[in-house]
């Protein structure tokens, strides 16, 4: 076998120890899941009355409010997602079986490969079951099945490039208990964009951060896959956002993972 | 005529060779010019209290850590060049466990078949032989979370094997166990040896490990190595053991220590320590002295030899703490 063969092999064994972890504990992917039904379930009944009333007049043209916010919360899932890898990641750093890894002979970056991989898997079956809540609730998006393609393409995009720099935040965490905190403005970020509210209801200052910041135009495109809103440039913006933060993600990972030698 | 050719060198290559190996932390120096010969197929001790550097010098041999300065090879390979090439060669054991405690002990010797490329139906065959060999057969469908010290430390090295690693690396492989379970690992690892032929670099703080495995030993004190060859050979430096003297109180104490020569002195304790090889004529003889200087010792005991005395003699002080007496 050639040494791209091996790392895909080793890669791939490493994807296959921890979808076993997940499954046999699954506290922690049925943790990614619960986040963002809650939020539908508390923005469409508890919320959706008055938010919707202040946003039908706008860009979503009098849809329905769990029409406006389903796009943004199904989004949100794969940044509860990112969470568990960094903690997965620190745990195994922590416990002495990287240093095992470390002495194989194996290609050095199937450890975090195995890892994303296997977190991105988790997050499209966590969004998978989002959008399924969303739709019982009442979400009826009109995408057509290519708009759907390229709203799952955005998704996985979006995953790869959180969970990367997740990676990045487990390897340099001293404790599982850091490494869960770390991330978490990265799941508040979607608030302080237009997952909720569009931006143009915001105060001038934070409405400039939120037109700015990488989940903006990643909500944007994905509603307007889901819903034909207008995407404009939104989608070019995310997806650049997106490749971005995957390379700045995987090279962080990557070097932090050689220099983190041993406990 | 041709120049006389130099006879070709009919001995193996060592396993591992190691010259000036040096390492520091920030300002601490942790080794300080390791220089090793391993010949293959034996069983090579470090033997050296806590902190002596012992971890530090089998993650430089094992490719974790670089060194600072020196060269080695493990296996024929340079530790640094060809640092991919010593991997295939060796297999590790740490001082802490490197188990997956979410997985199973059989998923964790498939897990390693799979990262070593065996073929499915081989790594099958070997995860089997290995759980039955170490006892965990019974074991095997069990999270290893569930495991005692004891069965942790045999699926690790179930695991270091599951490769068919020429060289092992063993990190204080007894450390923690019961007095059993140690004579269990003892056993494993000796049976490595005859029945696989593999070299086994090992590190400890007991010398009757080291005396009970190896077949030769070095000591290593503060990051030098301050003696070497085989256990007998370490034996006839070391007398044999010490004599303990208690006393009243420091005056008593420091009254004797001026006596004797090589001897740790215990100010918390108020004990002297000597060097002796437990005959009559020596502890007549250190009766005498404490006659001579009219130095009342509260009582007087006869120790066999531990590490202790190794460094005592060899270095001319004690062990730099305490855990190797904790550790027993
Ligand atoms: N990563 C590190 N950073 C700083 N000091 C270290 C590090 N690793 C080891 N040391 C120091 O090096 C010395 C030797 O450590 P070690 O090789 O673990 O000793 P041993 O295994 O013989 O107990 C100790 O004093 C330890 O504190
Ligand atoms: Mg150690």
């Amino acid at each position: 076998m050639s040494s791209l063969a091996y790392a895909v092999s080793d890669s791939m064994t490493m994807l296959r120890r921890n979808l076993k972890h997940a499954q046999r504990y699954p506290a922690m992917s049925l943790s990614v899941v619960i986040m963002p039904v809650m939020m539908l379930l508390l923005f469409n009944y508890a919320f959706g009355g008055a938010l919707g009333a202040g946003i039908s007049g706008g860009p979503t043209g009098g849809g329905s409010y769990i029409d406006y916010v389903a796009p943004g919360i199904i989004l949100m899932t794969a940044t509860a997602g990112a969470v568990s890898t960094a903690v997965g990641v620190c745990v195994d750093m922590t416990e002495g079986i990287v240093n095992r890894f470390r002495t194989l002979s194996i290609s050095r970056a199937a450890f975090l490969t195995g890892h994303v991989l296997g977190s991105v898997i988790q997050t499209l079956i966590a969004i998978a079951l989002v959008i399924g809540v969303a739709l019982a609730i009442g979400f009826r998006p009109d995408a057509s099945a290519v708009e759907w393609l390229a709203a799952i393409g955005l998704l996985t995009l979006l995953a790869l490039a959180l969970t990367w720099l997740s990676a990045g935040i487990g390897l340099v965490s001293r404790t599982p208990e850091s490494a869960s905190n770390t991330p978490m403005p990265l799941t508040f970020l979607p608030f302080l964009g237009s997952a909720i509210v569009p931006t143009d209801s915001m105060p001038a200052g934070l409405r400039w951060f939120a037109e700015y910041q990488p989940f903006t135009p990643a909500i944007e495109t994905l509603r307007g896959l889901l819903m034909g809103t207008g995407i404009g440039n939104s989608g070019y913006i995310a997806v650049a956002w997106c490749v971005g933060l995957t390379l700045v993600g995987y090279f962080w990972s990557r070097s932090a993972f050689g220099r983190t030698s041993k406990r | 005529m041709t120049a006389p050719t130099t006879a070709p060198i009919l001995t193996a290559p060592p396993a591992i060779s190691a010259l000036g190996l040096r390492k520091s932390y920030g300002d601490k120096v942790v080794l300080d010019g390791i220089d090793l010969t391993i010949p293959e197929g034996s069983i090579f001790a470090l033997l050296g209290p806590n902190g002596a550097g012992k971890t530090t010098t089998v993650q430089i041999l094992s490719t974790l850590i670089a060194a600072d300065g020196g060269q080695a090879q493990v296996a024929g390979r340079d530790l640094t060049r060809e640092a991919d090439g010593v991997r295939a060669a060796i297999g590790v054991t740490g001082q802490f466990a490197a188990v997956d405690n979410l997985l199973t002990a059989e998923e964790n010797l498939l897990l390693m078949a799979d990262l070593q490329h065996v073929p499915r139906a081989e790594g099958r065959r070997r995860a089997a032989e290995l759980l039955r060999r170490f006892e965990l057969t019974e074991a095997a469908r069990k999270p290893v979370v569930t495991f005692s010290g004891g069965m942790r430390r045999k699926l690790d090295l179930a695991m270091t094997l599951v490769g068919d690693p020429r060289i092992i690396f063993l990190d204080e492989p007894t450390t923690g166990l019961d007095p059993r379970s140690r004579r269990t690992m003892w056993e494993i690892i000796r049976d490595l040896v005859v029945a696989d032929g593999v070299t086994i670099f090992l590190t400890t703080q007991y010398l009757d490990e080291a005396d009970q495995l190896a077949d030769r030993i070095a000591v290593l004190d503060r990051g030098r190595l301050v003696a070497e060859g085989t256990a007998d050979e370490l034996k006839r430096l070391i007398p044999g053991g010490h004599i303990r003297l208690q006393f009243a109180d420091l005056t008593e104490l420091d009254a004797a220590a001026r006596h004797f020569g090589a001897a740790a002195r215990d100010p918390e304790e108020l004990t002297l320590r000597i060097p002796s090889d437990g005959s009559i004529p020596t502890l007549r003889a250190v009766l005498d002295v404490l006659d001579d200087a009219a130095v009342r010792a509260e009582s007087l005991t006869v120790h066999t030899p531990d590490l202790d005395d190794v460094f005592l003699t060899l270095t001319g002080h004690g062990t730099p703490d305490t855990t190797t007496e904790m550790a027993r």
